[in-house]
């Protein structure tokens, strides 16, 4: 309807304005820094304009801790020596609630690709790592955030609100977050399509979950328990949230020795440190192989 | 800021009073240089040994059908496709070995949408300034200035998710000039947009040539929009079939069109090669053939061809005529061509299977 006044507008302003120059100058670290800083910031933007996102994410941990909880707490009330099963889920519902938000911003690269956004980052004089770092620590960020949410309602299920402890438990969601936005892009790289992207991570996450022992301590599990158990990943996140929560406990050194028995290899129990550098390395390492894979397309 | 350009134009002016002196003006070094350019994917040939040249600040269009090898082509001068063979420069570097230089003097506007539509105009243009490395204190009048000229500085703060497709394409347009590119490289710029909108996008393109320092190449099979190019290249089956200005090509068919409608094309076809030795053909549903001094022929048409005549029309030859004499169809039926070659190639690999 005002094309033709939207045509000629500019055309009669035009001498008063003269043409902002720029130029694009080479390559740096600097520009690199900037190019990680603003893919990173578009996932912060994303999210904080997406609440309902926010809320229904919160739905899945919420059922666990809660439904589970309540639900379970009398059958297992023999075994935890007094301490509500709620307080036992709350480390292992912690590393969930980052878990499936990290994985579901690793899917937003299948979406950039689904819709065209992909490709004005790939033609931009920047390099594919910057890219993915970005992505990466994008997603550990709002997951960690999400985080958080959880993270408030210690309160509500006996835990103290201790400043070290909530430190801790921010720095291992960040790690956790980080290291499952690495995976999650590394296998968006090569799926292209949503549905089978998302099939993809269920079939790979929920297992790992379910293995971690995010729900029942690690130790007198059956054999073949223990050795899956022992070989996935997440158990050595976990772990160190559990320890973690529960040095901040006041319970009996019998529920302790149920509830928080640690990891152990062949009666060895792995110390926290290695645990955390376990995640870590396997993070950088999955981080590694996206980059790579991102670099080797066309 | 401004001393500087004051300074570029100073220098500017010296060049081109010596671009006068014909000796001077071949050194000039051309904004795209293409030397047998090739790409296979696997069996297929898309594009089978291409050559040309852009000159600076020249809008240069480039024809032919869907699936003719435009879009791969400009994607390897793009830098996101590796040519199977032969070399190209954009902007004075190679676009394989100097992949990164390419990228920083280019603007893309693709035929499908890349905008992030969860963010506003802004935040999307902020986000390419911000990749692109462009001055933070020059982001903001930039962006001022390129979405000024597309219209939409009112509409910043608006999310891309509410504009209409028309408003996307000139969003994507305004984003490409962001970092003051060398070449613009547009691919199908008013596909799919209704015929004001396009009018709207020609007026742009043609206020940045006179704007700014700007070489615009584009792919279009629009045939009325291949007239406002400086020059332009028909592509046909992976090949350049014709390069020159709109009016030499139009010039260089000598012929005008013309049409008949009658009620059996077969013996009317039959009836002109036989009486006027002219070769007829059907293009889009009637009768067609190119004669000298047109209008001159009717009459004796009417008088010699045997078969009544319902209809007839004569016209100057287009653009369309050019392809015509280029590629022996129109470009629309060419399109169709495509299509069924396409069909048949998949009936086939359903079949095997």
């Amino acid at each position: 309807m005002s094309t033709t006044t939207r045509v000629t507008e500019p055309a009669a302003r035009r001498p008063e304005h003269p043409i902002v120059k720029v130029t694009v100058p080479r390559r740096t670290l600097a520009s690199e820094l900037r190019a990680i800083k603003i893919v990173w910031r578009r996932e912060l933007i994303r999210f904080a304009s997406d609440r309902l996102r926010i809320v229904t994410s919160l739905v899945q941990p919420l059922l666990f801790l809660f439904v589970l909880g309540s639900g379970l707490q009398r059958l297992a009330s023999a075994g935890t020596h007094g301490v509500s099963l709620k307080t036992f889920l709350f480390p292992g519902i912690l590393c969930i609630s980052v878990m499936f938000i990290a994985m579901f911003q690793a899917a937003s690269i299948v979406w950039d690709r689904e819709f065209g956004f992909l490709r004005e980052m790939m033609v931009a004089p920047v390099r594919r790592s910057s890219i993915v770092i970005g992505k990466c620590l994008g997603g550990a960020t709002v997951a960690s955030f999400q985080g958080v949410i959880v993270l408030a309602l210690a309160g509500v299920v006996h835990v103290p609100y201790d400043p070290v402890m909530i430190l801790g438990v921010f720095a291992l969601q960040l790690l956790l977050a980080f290291t499952i936005t690495a995976f999650g892009v590394m296998i968006a790289i090569r799926i292209k399509q949503m549905q089978s992207f998302m099939a993809v991570m269920q079939m790979i996450i929920t297992p790992m979950f379910f293995l971690a022992g995010a729900l029942f301590p690690p130790s007198g599990l059956p054999g073949w328990l223990t050795v899956l158990n022992r070989i996935d990943p997440l158990t050595y996140a976990v772990d160190p949230m559990r320890r973690l929560v529960f040095a901040h406990l006041t319970i009996s050194p019998a529920a302790r020795q149920a509830l928080d028995p640690g990891v152990t290899w062949w009666g060895w129990r792995v110390p926290s440190g290695l645990e955390v550098a376990l995640v870590a390395i396997l993070g950088l390492a999955m981080l590694g192989v996206a980059i790579w894979e991102f670099s080797s397309t066309e | 800021m401004i001393s500087r350009n004051g300074e570029r134009q100073a220098a500017a002016a010296p060049a081109i009073q010596a671009a006068e002196e014909p000796a001077i003006q071949a050194a000039e070094e051309p904004a795209i240089a293409v030397h047998g350019l090739t790409k296979d994917f696997d069996e297929v040939k898309a594009v089978r040994g291409v050559d040309f040249e852009v000159a600076p600040g020249e809008v240069f269009g480039f024809l032919g059908p869907n699936g003719a090898g435009k879009t791969t082509t400009i994607n390897m001068l793009c830098t996101l496709a590796k040519p199977s063979g032969g070399s190209a420069t954009v902007a004075g570097h190679d676009v394989v070995r100097e992949r990164d230089d390419v990228r920083r003097n280019i603007g893309l506007v693709f035929q499908d949408p890349t905008l992030d539509s969860y963010l506003t105009a802004a935040q999307n243009l902020n986000l390419h300034a911000e990749l692109y490395g462009v001055r933070s204190d020059l982001v903001k009048p930039r962006m001022q200035q390129v979405m000024e000229m597309v219209g939409l500085w009112e509409r910043r703060d608006t999310k891309v998710m509410t504009y209409s497709g028309g408003m996307r394409r000139r969003l994507e347009i305004a984003r490409g000039l962001m970092h003051s590119p060398r070449v613009l490289f547009l691919d199908e710029p008013t596909i799919g947009l209704d015929p004001q909108t396009r009018r709207s996008i020609w007026s742009y393109i043609r206020e940045l040539k006179e704007q700014e320092e700007i070489t615009i190449f584009m792919t279009t099979h629009y045939m009325d929009e291949a007239e406002w190019c400086d020059r332009i290249a028909i592509m046909d089956h992976g090949q350049i079939v014709a390069l020159d200005t709109p009016e030499a090509l139009k010039a260089e068919v000598g012929t005008d069109r013309v049409v008949i409608h009658t009620d059996d094309d077969e013996a009317t076809i039959a009836a002109l090669q036989e009486r006027f030795g002219i070769e007829a053909g059907i293009v889009e549903g009637a009768v067609t053939f190119g004669v000298p001094a047109g209008e001159q022929f009717v009459p004796r048409l009417f008088e010699e061809l045997g078969i009544p005549i319902r209809a007839v029309h004569v016209s100057r030859p287009t653009l369309d005529d050019v392809f015509m004499s280029y590629t022996g169809t129109s470009i629309r039926d060419a399109e169709e061509d495509h299509a069924k070659h396409r069909n048949r190639v998949m009936m086939q690999m359903m079949t095997r299977r």
